[in-house]
């Protein structure tokens, strides 16, 4: 068990706007305890970036049912970049399979697709929070 | 609605109680079944639930008021709907390739879906390459619009553009016409997506200004349309994004007229007479699998949109009390899972909209919950539309489910619903009160976390996802390749190329106006067509009226 709730970040980027995913993942993993942090649609990387890092997040769920993931390996290069590794990535949506393969190379923990349950996610979420929390111990020590 | 006592009344009611026993008998433990708008269904109807004795009133007969049995006397079976598929993608010659695909397979009417770039309001070379043509076609200037609809004759065909405010695919469709000589008063056409308060509430896709100048522009757009596009239809107001978005059949009815009785209380506001901007009305809606719900849904808001065109608006000319709607099959209820069971949903959605009397069919492609449509899907979802009406016969009778007693029972309860409903939003201040205040995001919000619920639950079966699921390749499946990096680099080089070689003068004369229009009060939608006329670009344009008009933030409640 972790001592504190998982701190999520349920965002989207890119261009799409269509929110209803994102709306009901992240009504849900609020009602589940997690601490959620939403945004409207159409974050640039880099506010995804630094609110990851002020709010101290572990988990970024990206929603993106319109090819915004094509953008989610940049992302994760800005992470990187500022010294935020550890923070998780996952995707949610429409997400063609060879797709998918590319962005669990680049570093994606995890893509959800239609159908995905919403304990599935919550579930999922949980344990990739664990991970994060872990990695950040792993780099303090 | 009264209904005068039924002549065989008491035999009724007695046969009714003797089937009622046998029923509870037969059945262990007769459970309670609800639709998605909350309206419980009874296991019979008999002509107690609905007598018919109403007949004129409630009903009539197709083409005359309160239009419930069709809006033309002649309905499908004098002219079946339009097929109109929705189709973007790539550069502007591959949605060109595309269409002349469409066109040959049996599709007699085009759409335009412009790329998200577009639908944000910016050219190609304001956002991140990555995304381009991956879901939508990159159209950015009139000359982009000549490759898009090189060879479809549009003297003839009808054009949806996908265009929200401020209407710039339109001004490049109509400065296209005139450069092969076509005089703008025979396009023909809609602009979809004109609904400005669907988008900043449910789909959020289209925030190009904010929503009050958003509101100014779409009446300057009627206006045009009224005095210079005989043929073009300026608004269709769009349940389909809140019904997508997770509003219940009543909710996204609800809404859509509440809408529509926004934009025509603006539009009399403005001077404009009813009886000459009604008819150009139009409305789009989803169409979910829910079967009867659909069918009573569209019935009932028919009639009820006759009786508000009518005595609420003091519309005369009966052509303004038409309910005239083209209908989507809904993607929310296609699944990943096992895709090609998506064919069966798409076809069961598809007979509810031609039952419920629509106008023009788009259905969806069973790949789309994997990628973008492909060819071979988006043929299979034309033929689709083809059997339903050559093979199944299903245009032969007017209104097929009219008089089943359910239907009748279901379309005056859903009625009810709705009224309802607007007489929510009409408590609030209308429609773009509601949205300020956050009622109608709220309302959508819960019903999709109700709907999930129920998923989740098990209570509403999907098959493949919550119910009989199999191991299974989805991965098979070859989803739509993205365009090559080679054409989209091409394209920017097009874009760069056209905004070098343009009279440069002329374009910042025409964004000056534009400007100036948007501060005073000329029509902003004739300032539009003359700046793209004079080269400016999509997202010059835009960037001019985002300026000027503020741009439009999220109304987001969660």
């Amino acid at each position: 068990m972790l001592e504190r709730p998982p701190k999520v970040i349920i965002t989207k980027i890119g261009l799409d706007g269509h929110d209803r995913g994102s709306r009901v993942i992240a009504a849900y993993l609020r009602d589940c305890g997690m601490e959620v942090v939403y945004t409207p649609p159409w974050q640039p990387l880099a506010a995804v970036v630094k609110l990851a890092i002020e709010e101290d997040a572990d988990v970024i769920g990206i929603s993106s049912l319109a090819t915004d993931h094509l953008l989610v390996p940049k992302l994760i290069g800005a992470l990187r970049a500022a010294g935020a590794a550890e923070v998780q990535v996952v995707v949610g949506g429409i997400v063609p399979p060879a797709d998918e393969a590319r962005l669990l190379e680049s570093g994606v923990a995890r893509v959800f697709h239609p159908g995905a349950s919403l304990q599935e996610v919550a579930d999922g979420m949980r344990a990739l929070a664990g991970r994060a929390r872990a990695a950040q111990e792993g780099a303090a020590t | 609605m009264n209904q005068p006592i039924h002549p065989f009344a008491d035999e009724l009611a007695e046969g009714e109680a003797r089937w009622a026993n046998a029923f509870a008998a037969a059945s262990a433990a007769p459970g309670r079944i609800s639709n998605r708008s909350g309206v419980e269904i009874k296991p019979l109807y008999t002509p107690r639930d609905w007598a018919g004795g109403n007949y004129a009133d409630a009903l009539g007969f197709p083409g005359e008021y309160p239009f419930t049995r069709g809006i033309y006397a002649s309905m499908h079976r004098g002219r079946a709907w339009t097929q109109r598929q929705l189709v973007g993608l790539g550069v502007p010659e591959d949605y060109n390739a595309r269409l002349k695909d469409l066109l040959a397979h049996g599709a007699t009417a085009i759409s335009l879906i412009p790329c998200n770039s577009v639908f944000r309001g910016y050219d190609a070379d304001e956002v991140d390459a990555e995304l381009l043509g991956t879901c939508g076609t990159v159209v950015n200037t009139v000359e982009d619009m000549e490759r898009a609809l090189e060879g479809v004759p549009l003297e003839r065909i009808s054009c949806a553009m996908n265009d929200p405010s401020p209407f710039t695919l339109l001004a490049m469709l109509l400065a296209v016409a005139r450069r092969r000589g076509i005089a703008v008063a025979r396009i023909t056409g809609t602009s979809n997506q004109s609904d400005c308060i669907s988008h900043f509430v449910a789909n959020h896709m289209f925030f190009r200004i904010a929503l009050p100048g958003a509101r100014r522009i779409l009446v300057d757009h009627i206006d045009f349309a009224n005095r210079e596009l005989p043929g073009w239809n300026p608004l269709s107001v769009v349940g389909q994004h809140m019904q997508q978005a997770g509003a219940t059949p009543a909710e996204a009815m609800a809404l859509t007229l509440s809408s529509a009785l926004q934009y025509a209380e603006d539009c009399i506001a403005r001077g404009l007479d009813p009886d000459v901007f009604l008819p150009r009305f139009t409305f789009f809606f989803d169409i979910s699998i829910s079967f009867f719900e659909e069918v009573a849904k569209f019935r009932a808001g028919r009639r009820l949109w006759a009786r508000l065109a009518r005595e609420r608006l003091g519309a005369r000319d009966p052509r303004a009390w038409r309910f005239k709607f083209h209908a989507q099959t809904s993607g929310v209820d296609l699944t990943r899972q096992q895709p090609l069971n998506n064919i069966a949903r798409v076809t069961a959605q598809a007979i509810a909209g031609i039952f419920g009397g629509l106008q023009s069919l788009h259905t969806d492609s069973y790949d789309e919950v994997l990628s973008t449509p492909t060819g071979e899907a988006a043929r299979i979802a034309v033929a689709t539309q083809n059997i339903l009406r050559e093979e199944a016969h299903l245009v032969d009778v007017i209104d097929p489910l009219g008089g089943s007693y359910y239907v009748e029972a279901l379309t005056d309860e859903m009625e009810r619903r709705i009224e309802a409903l607007i007489a929510k939003v009409d408590a609030a201040g209308g429609m773009y009160a509601a949205v300020e205040q956050g009622v109608v995001q709220g309302m959508i919000g819960e019903s999709a976390r109700r709907f999930q619920d129920a998923v989740e639950s098990g209570r509403q079966t999907v098959v493949g996802v919550n119910a009989y699921r199999t191991a299974e390749a989805s991965a098979a499946l070859r989803p739509l390749e993205y365009p090559e990096r080679s054409r989209i680099s091409a394209q920017l080089a097009r874009l760069a190329e056209f905004k070098a070689r343009r009279a440069q003068g002329a374009v910042a004369n025409a964004l000056g106006e534009l400007a100036r229009a948007a501060q005073g009060s000329a029509n902003l939608f004739a300032a539009v067509l003359a700046a793209v006329e004079a080269g400016a670009t999509h997202g010059e344009v835009c960037a001019t009226l985002r300026r000027e008009l503020g741009f439009g933030q999220p109304l987001t409640v969660v």
